[in-house]
Parts: structure tokens; sequence; C-alpha cells
């Protein structure tokens, strides 16, 4: 299959790592993967804070960009959701009846990658190993939105080596929620204490989700606290364990 | 008659991140908050998954409420008829001052000196007690946690469990000074004790009562409260006059839809099958229940909700707080925050509406939009969705301003939106981003400390510096020419 990436701005600026993962697992499926650079972002900052007219033109040019694909994958469930729930009512909003047959179009032909592997492709077990305590982190948008249930977790049980911990509270916000984390910067790390509290008494060493937006938050405390604790994509765990070099 | 004082209630006093700031500090209450609302939410689970039908009556409920919304001048002039044909008395008010005037003509008429109450947010709303007092006329609450409320001079953090911010040794202290009993102890019993005698001489003596409402029935003009504790039946049917103030919404079809509500309302409220107490009444009857009943059908701010079609679901709510008790938000802070007589995720999205935006601008700010409100909310409203399409008001008005435009957030996210329309001014944002953030990663690799608006995120979390490379660099180096190689073509 041709596989077109989705990277996610942020993925692309400061979680490269998880990019070449996932091209790394799916290219070991044997599948042929294309990056599209004219790519940039989903929109969802923009929407979820309010900017809603200046949301239109960066989900327009998402849909430009990817209209022909025969299958899009991106590393980030909000990123999904935010396509899923909001864009047709955003091309709505714009009066733009053409946008909105283009989105119907485009979505069923957009996945996140857990999702992806799961059901579209019916891999569970991609061959990865990873020797360590890991616990799982189910963001809200792949709970709530995705309906992705126990897939990320089908995938990391089948991973050599790895020593899943159940986590305390799991369906609850890890307090990020984009601008929210600066908005209401107290109430974010007040609830981003708990979720850490509940990642540490897992006794695990890496945290991993399908969401580097929350790892990303989550280890900002793990780290500001000095604990050993590390935030890993899932994907780059898929990747890991089978040693050559992919460019 | 004469012009009435009418008192309202001081709300939105503070912006929600600053409110909630003050109660994170407060952890006895944050304790109470999340161990009451932990209680809630497990029982709640339970009974909910005893129904195997549970979405499809989510599905009914929602479904009733949004076609009452469509047709509601319909139902309510239907309520309207069959209320006075039983005997009732309908009142119309358009606003908070209008419905305290008409309450407050309706009790002198009476000569009332006081009123006992069964819990009304409605009442709470338009600011009645203060009028009442301001006036007078002394509101005494029967419903156990408002009377704590009351008599603690506080305020609810809750709309069905108002008082969850207080445990037992407060709720003693409170009931030892306000009822004057220096030797009460603090089992549960000892306290429903003292209430229930401290409200058994008011039920017995006062004449006039003053309601809320969970539903009115369109079709026999008759009414239905449901609660826990019996204090709602003494004031439904011992005192001659009794008041219900109600919000238009409130309004359904019909006796047999209750069939939905009843099932799903006291399972999202309290986790209960069924609430103890299930009351419906229509008009009077010689020798049975009040001489006089009055129904106040309350406006305040719900015409302009209905007429927005984005918004309009948010009056499809059944005040069960299952919403509240399920956010990770109302979890840390509790309801004072909100600063608002409704909390938590319901009162994010109806206080700024109630109040035409005017107040609460902060509130459709304060959700991380988990989605959590929206999976338990037993008549499916899609809070996330309302909270943003409000997100989106706010920031149209101030970008109708001067100094909204030119404020941090607008030009940052102008900015932001310019980078995010072309993939090559994106790219040279991040290579300048990495130039731009040197001054500010430590030894570690780590950014321990950002300026001005980004300053929140660095008060408890670091930031990993962006790499040297991103992935679209990595691409262009690593693969791209790889795959201009093997003539894939597939590479733009």
């Amino acid at each position: 299959m041709r596989i077109s990436l989705f990277i996610t701005c942020y993925n692309d600026a400061l979680f490269p790592e998880t990019g070449k993962a996932v091209v790394r697992v799916l290219e070991k499926l044997g599948h042929s993967i294309e990056f599209r650079t004219e790519q940039t972002c989903c929109g969802q900052m923009h929407w979820n804070t309010g900017y809603l007219r200046e949301a239109v033109p960066i989900i327009r040019h998402f849909v430009k960009v990817y209209q022909d694909a025969e299958m899009v994958v991106v590393p980030s469930s909000s990123c999904v959701a935010m396509m899923r729930d909001h864009y047709v009512k955003a091309a709505e909003m714009d009066g733009d009846a053409k946008l909105v047959a283009d989105i119907e179009a485009l979505l069923p032909r957009v996945y996140e990658f857990s999702e992806f592997l799961v059901r579209k492709l019916g891999v569970e077990d991609v061959g990865a190993a990873y020797p360590h305590k890991v616990t799982y982190h189910a963001s809200c948008h792949s709970m709530r939105s995705l309906h992705l249930g126990d897939i990320p977790i089908r995938l990391l049980k089948n991973v050599r080596g790895l020593d899943l911990q159940p986590i305390q509270n799991m369906q609850e916000c890890c307090g990020f929620g984009g601008t929210f984390s600066i908005k209401n910067a107290d109430v974010s790390s007040a609830m981003l204490s708990d979720k850490v509290r509940n990642v540490l008494n897992t006794g695990a060493e890496i945290c991993t989700a399908v969401d580097n937006s929350c790892l990303m938050h989550l280890y900002g405390s793990l780290h500001r606290q000095r604990t050993f604790v590390k935030t890993v994509h899932l994907a780059e765990i898929l990747a890991s364990g089978y040693a050559e070099a992919q460019g | 008659m004469s012009e009435v004082p009418v008192q309202h209630t001081q709300w939105n006093a503070l912006d929600f991140p600053d409110a909630a700031k003050v109660l994170l500090e407060d952890s006895q209450t944050r304790k109470n908050v999340q161990h009451a609302t932990n209680v809630i939410q497990g029982k709640r689970n339970k009974v909910v998954a005893e129904l195997p039908d549970w979405e499809d009556l989510r599905e009914a409920g929602a479904r009733v409420k949004a076609h009452t919304l469509r047709h509601l001048d319909y139902y309510l002039t239907k309520f309207e008829e069959n209320c006075v044909r039983a005997g009732g008395h309908v009142h119309w008010a358009s606003d908070a001052a209008e419905a305290n005037r008409i309450i407050l003509g309706l009790l002198r008429r009476h000569e009332a000196r006081e009123v006992i109450k069964i819990k009304t947010m409605t009442s709470e709303e338009i600011g009645l007690n203060a009028t009442l007092e301001a006036n007078g006329i002394r509101p005494i609450e029967t419903d156990l946690a408002e009377l704590i409320i009351q008599l603690g001079k506080d305020r609810p953090s809750h709309f069905v469990v108002p008082a969850l911010h207080k445990n037992r040794q407060q709720v003693r202290e409170i009931f030892q000074r306000e009822m004057h009993l220096p030797e009460l102890g603090d089992k549960p019993e000892d306290l429903a004790t003292a209430a229930r005698t401290y409200l058994r001489e008011k039920y017995l003596r006062i004449k006039v009562a003053i309601s809320g409402g969970n539903f009115l029935l369109a079709d026999t003009g008759g009414m239905c409260i449901v609660e826990s504790e019996g204090n709602g039946r003494m004031c439904l049917t011992l005192p001659d006059v009794l008041i219900s103030i109600v919000g238009i919404e409130k309004v359904i079809p019909s006796f047999r839809d209750l069939d939905i509500f009843l099932q799903t309302l006291p399972r999202s409220a309290t986790g209960e099958r069924m609430n103890p107490y299930n009351s419906t009444w229509t008009g009077v009857h010689p020798g049975d229940g009040p001489k006089e009943f009055h129904v106040v059908l309350l406006d305040n701010g719900r015409s302009p909700i209905l007429a927005d079609k984005e918004a309009r679901q948010t009056l499809q709510c059944i005040r069960c707080a299952a919403c509240l008790n399920v956010c990770p938000v109302y979890h840390q802070t509790g309801g004072h925050a909100y600063e608002s007589v409704y909390a938590g995720p319901i009162g994010a999205i109806l206080t700024p509406q109630l109040h035409s935006m005017e107040e609460g601008r902060s509130l459709p700010y304060a959700s991380s939009l988990c989605g959590a409100c929206y999976e338990v909310c037993p008549v499916k409203i899609n809070i996330p969705e309302v909270l943003i399409h409000l997100r989106g008001k706010v920031v149209r008005e101030d970008q109708a301003t001067l100094a909204g435009k030119f404020s941090l957030w607008n030009i940052g996210m102008q900015a932001a939106a310019f980078l995010f329309k072309d993939a090559g001014r994106l790219s040279m944002a991040e290579h300048m981003g990495l130039v731009g953030q040197k001054a500010l990663v430590s030894k570690n690799g780590f950014i321990e400390w950002m300026p001005g608006m980004l300053s929140g995120w660095t008060q408890t979390r670091d930031l990993k510096a962006m790499p040297a490379q991103s992935f679209r660099d990595w691409w262009a180096k690593e693969k791209a020419p790889h795959a201009k190689s093997a003539d894939d073509g597939g590479v733009r």
C-alpha cells in the first residue's frame, strides 16, 4: 500500500524520532511511504482556542495536500480527532460546500498510526522487542474520539520483553489540553501532578502513548521532578528491536 | 405595586484562572471534592452498567429534549393551558428582576414573613434569597446540603450535592454554632437528627413554600420533582401556597416521557436506580396539598441560547451534574472557582450564555476538552463542541477591540496561522526557532524558564528543546534522495 504520512507540526519540529519510527515500522511491513513536504498543521490549536476563522485556511491546506492520497497515517490521535470531529463543521461555517465534500471524501482514508496497524492492516505484532517496564497513558482523544479501546495495549502486549504495567485512573486527562496548559496553568499543573503520581506508582521506566502532546506534558513534570521515568511514543517502541540501518 | 429592591448574588468577581488558583491552595476542599466525586462517580458507573439499553436511553432523552426545544413555544403554551385548567396559576418572567417581583408580590399578598424552600437552582440564579431577605422575608432551605450552605453563609459548589466541599466535622461546627447545639456529635445520625428537628418545626408552621422543578409536563400541566430526603415532599404537600420557579427549558411533552428521565437522571446524578422521592402533581385539589399553586416560567437569557443553533443543546440539560463529577478540572477546584451558580462543564457553557457573554468570558476556557463530560451526559450534550463555539465568540469579540487585536494571544495566533498556511514558511520558522531558543535552553538540554504568557508552562514543567534536525529536514536528507533515485515520484 502506498502510505502518505502526516507527521503533524509538533512531531515535525519537536519529536522527529516519532516520524522516523513510523517510517521504519510501515516500511518493515512492506509498504511504500511518502512524505508530502507541503504539509503543515491540522489546525487544532487555532480551532480549540477559538480562532475558528483562522483554522479554516489551515484545514483547506491539509485537504489540498492529501486529497489524492491513497492512505494517510498520522502519529497523533488528537490531530485525527480534530479532523473527524471538527473539519466538516469548520468547512460548513465557512460556507464552502466543495470543501465539505472534499473532507468527506478524504477522511475515511485518514488513520491514526496504531489504529491503522490494527484496524486497517490487521497487524497486532510488528515483531518489535523492547525489554523495559512500560505503562500506557490513554490520551483523551484516543479513547473518546477515536475509540481506540485496547488497540495500543494489544500492540504493546506483542512486543518482546515488554513488561506492561497498568495505571490507575487511566481515563482521566493529564491536563495538557493545548493552550489550556498556558491559559489555566495552575489547574493544568494540578491535573498533571495527579497523573504523574499515577505514572510513578506503576514503577514503570517508560510511559508511552499515541500522542506526543500528552507525553511532552508528562515529561515536562517528570523531568522537572528529576525522576528517571522517560516518555516514548508508541511508534518508537514498535520500531525497536530490529536493528537495521534505516537511513 | 411599588418598586421592589432586587438583590443580586455576587458572582464572577474573578476570572476562572484566578479563582482556581485560590481554591487550589485549599487542600481540605480539594480533598473533600475529590473524595465525594469519586464516590458518586463509582456508584454512577455501577448502576449505568446495569442497563443494557443505556445508550438508547441517552439517545431517547436527547431526542425528546431537542424536539421540545424546537417547539418550545407550543409546549409551553400547552403547559400553561393545562396547568390553568387544573387550577394552577402561570406567570412568565423574562428576567431575574421580573421573577423576583412576581414572587415577592405573591408573598406580600399572603403576608408571608418566612418561606420554606426545596432546592431550586433557578432561585439561586435570580438571587431570590437575597431579595427576600432585603424585603424582610426569611427563606429557609430544607434540603440538607442547602441548609448547611445557608447556615454556613457559604455558596453551593455543586448543584446536586451543594455542600460536597464540606466534610462531616465542618458540618457539625456549623450546626453547633447556628442551631445552638454545643453538645452535638459528629455521627451522620447525630447531624441528620439535628437537621430534622430544626426543619420539622418549620414544615408544620410555615404556610408558603418555594420550589424548583425537574420537569414541566405539557400534556397534563403538571410538574415533577425528584429528590432524596423527603424534604421536597414536605414542602410540596404541607403548605397552603406553593410557588414553583422553573426555567422554560424544563418542559417535556408528556407524562410518558418521564419514563426515560426517571431512569437516566437518578443514575447520572447520585448513582441511584431511582430517587427515594419522585413527586408529580397537577394543579390543586380540595382537601389535598396546597390550596394555591403558582408556576413562574423563567426565561432570563434562555431565549437567546435557543436562537443559537450551535449552542442550543445547552438547554437540553437536566441538571444531573454527572459532568461535574467526571470533570478533571472540577476535581481540582470544586465549584467555587467557576464563580457561578452553575459549576463544572455545564456551568462553563451555561453561565457565559445566560449572562450574554459579558460575564464568565474565561469559563469556556476552563476545560482541557478531554470529552469526559460528553461521554457521561445522559442527554448527550456535546459540551466540548459548545465550549469551542463559545471560545470562538470570545475571540471574535476580542478581535473587534483595539486592545484585543493587539493582544499577545491574537498576534501569536495570527502569526502561527500565517506559518501554517505554507510549509516553506513553517520550515523557516523552525530553523529560526532553533536559533531563538538558544538563550532559553539550559545545559541539560531543557527549557526551564519561558517569558511572558508562556511562563505558565515552566512554572511546574520543563520543555525539551527543539532537536537540531526536524523530521522534514531528516526526510529531505535521508529519504528523499533514495526515493528519487528509485524513480518513486511520490516525493513532491
